[in-house]
């Protein structure tokens, strides 16, 4: 268990989840236009009206955020589940929540970021002038790690549980409030001139508290889960 | 007695819709609550004197 | 039992033990609960003065406060009950978490329908976002979150623990989520129109305000111990002790 060991076998576990995102591609791409067309739907139901969507557009945008991110959420650790590769994880003498911590970020680097790249340009369509383009993009930076380290506790906690995929919403998304309101409010209050700097520091803080604290229990969970 | 007459109390100063739905659906849920506990407990007890085929689920 | 006084709690801790104890308690608590909400509800009604502001809309707060608060309050208990099961290992507290749980939703969605029903001739809208119905809303999605996680597995040991993680986590969120729905409220409305002003209180009002509050904690109790009988049978149902119980409930009851 000496550090370079941990750290060896995290980097190994990122470069292999990346490798088998990359062998699906279409698992990535469903992300990312999920994400596209969410975004879409509300002026769609809303209307094109440019002031409207200015405004609306911090909270639609954050919220199409989270809702890929649950939809990607399922595949986390399904796919180890199913060939046994979780079960080796609890027994190499590397911790699991340091492995947790290595899932967490290929997840969020193969799903999270991608809408973060993403961002600007959506932001373009719904007419956000560059600065909150800017604020917009560093929130999503800050916030969706944080979204995928607790939704990794929602994904452990229904492995393998019949109707996983809506049971995860429904345990995650009241635990991603917190996050949504200060990301939106970031883009929100910039635009309307108090500053993005309260809400910007929150989500950082978040994603700090979010590291160090789910990783343990998303492995309590995944011990549940496999016993 | 702050009430001039059952009418009055009734009426809660206008506000009689809000005040007793309040305590109505306070009531009937706490009542209600108490009644399914009474059928469940029936109902364990039927379950334990006769055990079911429970088709591999287990009851919780 | 010779020396009464020196009761070892211990002996209660396994549910056969627990059973009869239980049963013993409930009628008490059951009382006492009638009685104190029946004393709250006289002087909520018949004591305390009308209100200067709100009229006679305020006396929502009898039921709506308590309501809140028992929702708040049952929540913690059952993380803790959750906390002692993963901590110790004892079915017991799982089952005591499992017995809680669906009270304090009910009175989450007690509270929330009468907060709106205070809201609706306070400030004009049935629902009002405002930081404590709008956190109210989502303890009741977290209540839900703990059932339905629970509902969904069908290994029972599984099926406790997991829900306890998940309390747990829940329960670490909370004032998390409170104070981010707090900044959001304020963030959004200039005059924070805030459903925490609470009338002035009169001394009566906030005396029957509190025994409404322990009554609704009695009656809590009771129903709890009720569920925890019901869970502690179907459980057992397959033992000989469970069998044997359920002859002898039937017998008590006939």
């Amino acid at each position: 268990m000496s550090q370079p060991g941990m750290l060896a076998a995290v980097c190994e576990l990122i470069r292999r989840d990346i490798l088998l995102a990359m062998r699906r591609r279409s698992d990535v791409m469903t992300t990312v236009l999920f994400f596209v067309m969410v975004a879409s739907l509300f002026p769609l139901g809303i209307g094109p009206e440019p002031a409207v969507l200015r405004m609306i557009a911090p909270g639609v945008l954050w919220v199409g955020a989270l809702l890929s991110c649950l939809l990607s959420l399922g595949r986390l650790f399904t796919a180890d589940y199913a060939d046994g590769v979780l079960e080796q994880m609890l027994l190499i003498p590397q911790p699991l929540s340091v492995l947790v911590i290595g899932k967490v970020t290929a997840h969020w680097l193969i799903s999270g970021l991608p809408v973060v790249l993403l961002s600007p340009l959506l932001g373009l369509q719904f007419g956000l002038n560059a600065e909150a383009l800017g604020v917009l993009t560093l929130s999503l930076l800050l916030g969706t790690p944080t979204l995928s380290f607790i939704g990794a506790i929602g994904a452990a906690l229904t492995l393998g549980v019949r109707g996983s995929n809506v049971l995860i919403a429904l345990l995650v998304l009241p635990l991603f409030i917190p996050v949504l309101i200060f990301g939106a409010g970031a883009v929100t209050s910039s635009a309307s001139g108090i500053g993005a700097g309260a809400h910007l520091s929150l989500l950082g803080a978040g994603l700090f508290i979010a590291l160090a604290l789910s990783p343990w229990a998303t492995a309590a969970s995944l011990r549940i889960a496999l016993e | 007695m702050q009430w001039g007459s059952v009418s009055e109390f009734m009426a809660m100063g206008g506000y009689g819709l809000y005040v007793w739905t309040s305590f109505g659906v306070t009531a009937l849920c706490m009542l209600w609550e108490v009644l399914a506990l009474w059928r469940r407990h029936a109902a364990a007890i039927a379950g334990t004197r006769e055990p079911i085929l429970d088709h591999g689920a287990g009851r919780r | 039992m010779m020396d009464r006084l020196h009761i070892n709690w211990f002996k209660y801790s396994s549910p056969q033990a627990f059973y009869p104890l239980a049963g013993h308690l409930l009628p008490w608590f059951a009382a006492a609960a009638t009685l104190l909400i029946g004393v709250g509800l006289y002087l909520g009604f018949f004591v305390a003065p009308t209100d200067f502001q709100q009229g006679q809309s305020y006396r929502i707060i009898f039921v709506h406060v308590p309501a809140a608060w028992m929702s708040m309050f049952l929540y913690v208990m059952m993380a803790m009950w959750a906390g002692f099961g993963l901590g110790l290992n004892a079915r017991l507290s799982f089952m005591m978490a499992q017995a809680i749980a669906p009270t304090g939703a009910l009175f989450t969605f007690i509270a929330l329908v009468t907060g709106a029903m205070w809201g609706k001739p306070t400030w004009g809208a049935w629902w009002v976002w405002d930081a404590r119905l709008t956190s109210e809303l989502i303890l009741l999605f977290l209540y839900g979150g703990v059932m339905l996680l629970r509902a969904s597995i069908d290994d029972l040991r599984r099926a406790d623990r997991a829900s306890a993680v998940f309390a747990l986590v829940g329960v670490v969120n909370v004032p998390i989520i409170y104070f981010s729905v707090r900044w959001w409220n304020t963030l959004h409305q200039g005059a924070s129109v805030s459903m925490t002003a609470a009338p002035k209180m009169a001394a009566t009002m906030l005396t029957a305000m509190l025994i409404m509050t322990l009554g609704f904690w009695l009656y809590s109790t009771a129903v709890t111990l009720g569920r925890m009988r019901c869970v502690i049978l179907e459980r057992e149902r397959r033992s000989a002790w469970g069998v044997h119980q359920a002859h002898r409930d039937v017998l008590e009851v006939h």
